[in-house]
């Protein structure tokens, strides 16, 4: 009996172990989705600087921190642009001219007193959503969003209506089983 | 035959069939530009080359699009670098000189390029009949959205875009949308006090590159 209900228990703790790293992993893209900071948050600054500034943060000037925090800002805005002229490269990561020119842009704007949305604005109206790397989650993008939620959903769903069912056909299913293996 | 597995496969693969079928409907390197319809960025460039004939402006003047206003503006981004430039750049100046003496203004900007290899390339190709303009930092090509050379749009008399074409452009296309933008503004009775012919053009040869934002 015991051999017989093994195998809906590797099946029910798979389906467990499915919908557990589902969860996970939709926790982990929200988590990664969030916007970061914007300029003028310095608790974001220390974050890629290691224990280095944390060690020279006292002998920091305004103008340094400024700096940093300016530095900051261009990154997470830049990490987010698409280079017009590479493969799947953020604007931060591509060496090319161009990518670099608009960093310079970015920064410029962010000196000058522009929040990150309205930098990112500036590249939307000027190339479109797809400078994104990430599009906006808004009118037909929201599907872009919604249907991997909607088969993690659906296909624990299904998993589970599967088992449901293997489960209650399961003792004919293995006693034809284990005549199949006498055969 | 089950039926019902049938019309849920058929369901199923038919939205991922018509996505694909779709998607075959387009090209992937033509990304939409938001511009046309909208304002033009503004520009003040420093003419490095300075074009020929009626055409010709002084090397050194700034070229700003608010002094083009009543004029339909084809401007034009190309580099040195740029082989595809090579195929349009022999049209683009021919179709500009017959546009001689016409409120039109063919316009070349330089793209991530040095006016020195700008203007050696023009030698090379046996002149460029309109002036061309340097983009120092791609300041204004990142204004107008671009993510390659050659590029080219086409501005109506009121300073608004009215077509983007990626890659090199064709005379009669160049005719076609110069032509009908020119007709668009006639009809619509553009003011033309504001235009500035290039004979009479007052502006000072020497002035200073003006910040495009």
């Amino acid at each position: 009996m015991t051999n017989v209900h093994s195998p809906k228990r590797a099946v029910r703790s798979l389906a467990a172990v499915f919908s557990l790293a589902a969860a996970i992993s939709l926790a982990a893209s929200a988590a990664a989705a969030q916007a970061p900071a914007l300029p003028g948050a310095p608790a974001s600054a220390p974050q890629d600087s290691g224990a280095l500034r944390v060690q020279v943060q006292g002998t920091l000037t305004d103008a340094q921190k400024n700096d940093a925090t300016l530095e900051s800002a261009t990154k997470s805005v830049a990490s987010q642009l698409r280079c017009p002229v590479c493969q799947g490269l953020s604007i931060q990561d591509s060496p090319s001219e161009l990518s670099q020119q608009m960093r310079t842009v970015v920064k410029e704007q962010l000196a000058a007193g522009k929040s990150q949305e309205q930098v990112k604005d500036y590249f939307i109206s000027k190339y479109g959503e797809w400078i994104l790397l990430e599009p906006q989650a808004h009118g037909f993008n929201v599907l872009i969003y919604a249907i991997p939620a909607l088969l993690v959903v659906g296909g624990a769903i299904f998993i589970v209506f599967i088992v449901k069912k293997w489960t209650a056909a399961g003792p004919v299913a293995a006693g034809a089983e284990v005549n199949a293996d006498d055969d | 035959m089950n039926w019902k597995r049938a019309t849920i496969a058929a369901a199923t693969a038919a939205p991922v069939i018509g996505l694909f079928a779709w998607g075959l409907t387009r090209d992937p390197n033509n990304i939409p530009s938001p511009l046309p319809g909208r304002q033009a960025p503004a520009f003040a460039l420093a003419v490095f080359s300075p074009g020929q004939g009626g055409l010709m402006r002084p090397v050194g003047e700034t070229m700003r699009l608010s002094d083009l206003r009543g004029k339909v503006v084809v401007l034009n981004f190309w580099a040195s670098w740029c082989l595809a430039c090579r195929d349009e750049h022999s049209a683009l100046s021919q179709v500009a000189q017959t546009y001689e003496g016409k409120p039109v203004q063919f316009l070349g900007v330089l793209y991530n390029d040095v006016p020195d290899k700008g203007r050696a390339w023009i030698s090379e190709m046996g002149g460029q009949s309109y002036p061309s303009v340097d983009d120092p930092g791609a300041r204004v090509a990142i204004d107008y959205g671009l993510y390659g050379v050659p590029e080219t749009f086409f501005l109506d008399a009121n300073g608004r875009v009215a077509f983007k074409n990626t890659g090199p452009v064709s005379p009669g296309m160049v005719r076609l949308k110069v032509d009908s933008l020119m007709a668009a503004a006639q009809a619509a009775n553009v003011s033309a006090p504001a235009v500035a012919t290039p004979a009479k053009d007052s502006s000072t040869p020497n002035a200073k590159t003006g910040s495009p934002k």
